[in-house]
C-alpha cells in the first residue's frame, strides 16, 4: 500500500482495472479509444477538452496524461492555459450562478 | 530562458563521448533502464539483418560548425565546433557522384553554409545534374551580411530548402533553439518567400521541419502542417510547401537533456511502446548513405554522430566507395533506432508510415 493517495506510476497501470471485470473494462477502453479519434473535432481539440475537464474534475492522472497528449497533438502552453481558463470559468460560473438561488431564497424568507 | 552557448564537447559533458552515449542507450550506465534490443523487434518482421533498398540519397554532413546551439542537437554542433569538410573531401564526393545513379544530394551540418567551400560545392554538384537539398537553420541568413544573399543563391541553383521551425510561436521555438531564434527565423522565411521560395507555382521548394521541444512525440504531420500554414500565413504572411514532423532521437545533446531532466526512461519506453512495423519497413537508412565531414561513411546521420561506421569489412570511407557493396551491406542498428520507428515513423523527410 502506498503512503500517498496518488502515485504517478499508477497511471501506467490503468489497464489493470480489467482484472476484476474484463468485459466492462474492454467496453470502456474501446469506447474511450473511439471517443478520442479524429472526427468532427480534431484530435488536438479533443485533447484540449480532455485537459480542461481534467482540471475541472481535478484528476492528477488525467492532468499528467493530457498535458503530454496535448503537446503530442501539437498544442502549446498558451492554448493549454486558455483551455484551463475555460474549465475555471465554468467552475467559477457554476458557483456564482447559485448566487441567484441564494438571492431568491433570501428574498423569500426576508421582509 | 537560458540559451546554451557551448557544445557538450566544449563544456566537457560526459555524453559528448559516444562510448558513454551507447552505454546509456544499452542500459549499461548507472540509473538507466535496459529496453528490448531494437534488432529483436525487427526479427519477427524478417527485417533483420536490415538491408538497404535502393540508395537514392547521398547525405553529406559538411561540418559541425553552427551559429546556433540548439538544446536537442544530435550533432552537438555550435560555434565552437571546428570540424568541417575540406575541399579535397568534397572533391572525393564529387568524383563519386559523377559516376553514380544517385540523384539527390542532401547537405546538412551544423550550418552547411558556414563551410567556406559551400557555394563552390553546390555549384559543382549542380553541374552534375543532381537535385540538392540544403538543411538551412534559417538564422544563418541573418547571422552575417555575407550570408544575406543566400536566398538568391539557393534560387539560382534551384536548391530545395529544408528548415527547422519547431513551432509557430517564439516561446517553444526559442526554448529549443535559443533566444531570438524565432524572430530571426521569421525574418529569414520572409526573405525566402520574397525570392519565391514556398510560393505556389514558383517551383522553389521550402519545407519546414517540426520537432518537439521536449520529451514527447510529434503530432500528426498533416494536422501540424495545417496549423503551421494557417498560423504563419495569418500572423506573418509566410508561406511554405510541406511540413516534416521529426522525432527527436536520443543522441548527443537530446540524450543529455533526457538524462539530466530525468525523462530518459519514460521517453525510451514511449519510443519502444510506439514501435510501428510499417515505419520499420520505411526507415531512411535503407535508401541513404551518410557521409561525415572527414569522409567516413555511415548508415545515417544519427549513426554518424554515435560514430557507428558502416558495417565492418565494407568500404567505410569515400576513398574506397563502392555502391554495389554498400547496396548489400547490413545496416548498423542500436537502441536509438527506436526513434525512427515510433508512431508514424520519422526520417529527414518526416513521417514514414
Amino acid at each position: 500500500m502506498a503512503d500517498t493517495y496518488y502515485d504517478p506510476k499508477d497511471l501506467k497501470n490503468f489497464g489493470n482495472i480489467k482484472d476484476h471485470n474484463p468485459e466492462l473494462a474492454e467496453k470502456f477502453f474501446n469506447w474511450y479509444g473511439a471517443v478520442f479519434k479524429e472526427g468532427a473535432l480534431t484530435a488536438r481539440e479533443k485533447s484540449l477538452i480532455a485537459l480542461a475537464v481534467s482540471h475541472a474534475i481535478q484528476c492528477p492522472y488525467c492532468i499528467d496524461a493530457y498535458t503530454v497528449d496535448s503537446l503530442e497533438k501539437g498544442a502549446d502552453e498558451e492554448q493549454m492555459m486558455e483551455a484551463i481558463h475555460v474549465a475555471g470559468a465554468i467552475r467559477g460560473g457554476a458557483s456564482l450562478i447559485h448566487g441567484v438561488q441564494m438571492m431568491n431564497k433570501a428574498k423569500q424568507v426576508s421582509m | 530562458m537560458k540559451t546554451a552557448k557551448k557544445s557538450l564537447l566544449a563544456k566537457g559533458g560526459q555524453l559528448a563521448d559516444t562510448f558513454i552515449q551507447l552505454k546509456v542507450l544499452n542500459g549499461q550506465a548507472q540509473n538507466t533502464k535496459q529496453f528490448e534490443a531494437f534488432e529483436d523487434k525487427l526479427k519477427p518482421l524478417n527485417l533483420f539483418p536490415l538491408k538497404p533498398t535502393d540508395i537514392e540519397i547521398f547525405q553529406i554532413n559538411v561540418g559541425k560548425m553552427c551559429n546556433q546551439v540548439c538544446k536537442h542537437c544530435h550533432v552537438d554542433a555550435g560555434p565552437d565546433r571546428k570540424e568541417i569538410m575540406t575541399q579535397a573531401t568534397m572533391q572525393l564526393c564529387l568524383n563519386i557522384l559523377k559516376n553514380s545513379p544517385i540523384k539527390t544530394v542532401d547537405l546538412t551540418g551544423g550550418a552547411p553554409e558556414m563551410n567556406p567551400n559551400f557555394r563552390w560545392f553546390v555549384k559543382e554538384i549542380k553541374a552534375l545534374g543532381k537535385h540538392i537539398i540544403d538543411r538551412c537553420n534559417l538564422t544563418i541568413i541573418n547571422a552575417n551580411p555575407k550570408y544575406n544573399d543566400l536566398p538568391e543563391f539557393f534560387k539560382e541553383h534551384e536548391i530545395e530548402v529544408v528548415s527547422s521551425l519547431p513551432y509557430f510561436s517564439a516561446s517553444r521555438t526559442d526554448s529549443q533553439r535559443g533566444d531570438g531564434v524565432f524572430e530571426s527565423s521569421i525574418k529569414a522565411l520572409k526573405s525566402l518567400n520574397t525570392v519565391g521560395y514556398g510560393i505556389e507555382g514558383s517551383g522553389l521548394t521550402l519545407n519546414l521541419v517540426y520537432n518537439p521541444s521536449g520529451a514527447f512525440l510529434p503530432a500528426n504531420q498533416q494536422s501540424l502542417e495545417q496549423q503551421f500554414k494557417k498560423q504563419l500565413l495569418d500572423k506573418y504572411n509566410i508561406q511554405f510547401n510541406s511540413l516534416f514532423a521529426i522525432t527527436n532521437l536520443p543522441v548527443s545533446r537530446f540524450l543529455d537533456y533526457l538524462v539530466s531532466s530525468g525523462n530518459y526512461d519514460d521517453y525510451m519506453e514511449k519510443l519502444v511502446n510506439a514501435f510501428n512495423p510499417t515505419a520499420a519497413q520505411g526507415v531512411m537508412c535503407r535508401n541513404t548513405i551518410s557521409v561525415g565531414w572527414d569522409g567516413f561513411l555511415y548508415d545515417c546521420d544519427f549513426n554518424q554522430m554515435l560514430d557507428l561506421k558502416i558495417e565492418n569489412g565494407q568500404p567505410a570511407h569515400l576513398s574506397n566507395f563502392n555502391l554495389e557493396q554498400l547496396q548489400n551491406r547490413n545496416i548498423i542498428l542500436n537502441q536509438h533506432c527506436y526513434g525512427c520507428t515510433a508512431g508514424a515513423g520519422s526520417s529527414c523527410g518526416g513521417e514514414t508510415a
